[in-house]
């Protein structure tokens, strides 16, 4: 194939799998594929990781628990602690897993062999966001009651009467069906990106490197490539970490008393 | 078939613009919140975490209208 001849296969091509093991049950498609083996390698690597940590722990940790313990105070007090304060605390076992969960699915980007994040499927930010959202809903209800909750959301207090018929159903849009959207799209295109971008220039990198006469040329999309390796992992982190913050921010604007 | 390729065509071009239109704002927006957190953290580097915090959640909402742009190229994508 001629180098200038380069094309990018589509979207569907770089993101679908067949299944390596069909099963259907009562009309919900439960086979096995690619995604949902490393779905079930991110999950097994972070709960191994933190069952060595945290089994025998030690009042001075040592090793692998010392990583754990970074990584738990890190949510403790760079997520929950910033955002929700003190009594938020009492979700530390789940904004942990969370955390680590997403981080490890986006991690999968950039180990050589996978080369697959998971959360560039749509399914699996979708499912975390509508926890999130059932979590945020919840707590708001739980502490203001489902009729205040409900005009606290459409009608704060200090809102001039004449303006609340624009207010009302924009602030109920953006609370209940923008938030969830954003926050799954976000995690979702940003890995879908990041998947794309690296696979267009290894494959460039590929393409020039066949023919001996373009051989050299291969070396300015390596380059690149190997730098946006680099990149991807803050990405993959800092994902994760809007991910969780966001999950945390919206839990302390629903339980707040106006 | 002329109309078919025409009507894909399109639908590409269409589907730049708008993705292309749609990062303009959000471009502004973030670059104007970092430079003030960056700022703010100059005057005040005790509250760097604290402003970090703040300009991470500014950051993630202002992408959103991004976003909807990166959704709706797709849609436009995939009815060409």
């Amino acid at each position: 194939m001629h180098p200038l001849a380069f094309t990018v296969p589509p979207v569907e091509e770089l993101v679908t799998w067949p299944p390596i093991w069909t099963l259907h049950l009562a009309g919900f498609d439960l086979s096995i594929n690619r995604v949902v083996l490393l779905i079930f390698l991110a999950t097994g690597v972070a709960s191994a990781l933190f069952l060595a940590a945290f089994t025998r722990p030690k009042l001075v940790p040592r090793g692998i628990q010392n990583v754990a313990e970074i990584g738990v105070e890190f949510v403790r007090n760079g997520i929950i602690m910033e955002t929700v304060g003190p009594e938020g605390l009492k979700w530390l076992p789940y904004f942990t897993a969370l955390f680590f969960f997403i981080l490890f699915n986006n991690m999968l980007e950039v180990i050589p062999g996978i080369n697959f994040p998971t959360n560039c499927r749509m399914g699996m930010p979708l499912f975390l966001t509508g926890i999130s959202w059932v979590m945020f809903n919840v707590v708001g209800i739980q502490k203001q009651g489902f009729l205040k909750y409900l005009k606290n959301l459409v009608a704060p207090a200090g809102v001039p009467a004449y303006v609340l018929p624009i207010f009302a159903p924009i602030e109920l849009v953006s609370t209940l069906i923008v938030r969830p959207l954003t926050l799954s799209v976000r995690l979702f295109a940003n890995m879908l990106a990041g998947h794309m971008i690296l696979t267009v220039f290894f494959l460039a990198t590929d393409l020039f490197f066949a023919p001996k006469i373009t051989a050299l040329m291969a070396v300015a999309p390596f380059a690149l490539a190997v730098a946006l390796l680099g990149f991807e992992v803050l990405v993959a982190f800092l994902q994760a970490y809007i991910f969780t913050i966001l999950t945390a921010v919206y839990i302390q604007l629903a339980g707040e008393h106006h | 078939m002329e109309q078919a390729a025409a009507s894909s065509l399109g639908a590409l071009i269409g589907a730049g613009i708008v993705y292309g239109g749609a990062a303009i704002g959000p471009g502004i927006g973030i670059g104007y919140i970092v430079g003030r957190a960056i700022d703010s953290t100059a005057r005040q580097p005790e509250m760097g975490g604290r402003v970090q915090t703040l300009m991470f959640i500014g950051i993630a909402f202002t992408e959103a209208l991004a976003l909807f742009g990166l959704v709706l190229s797709f849609i436009i994508q995939g009815n060409a």
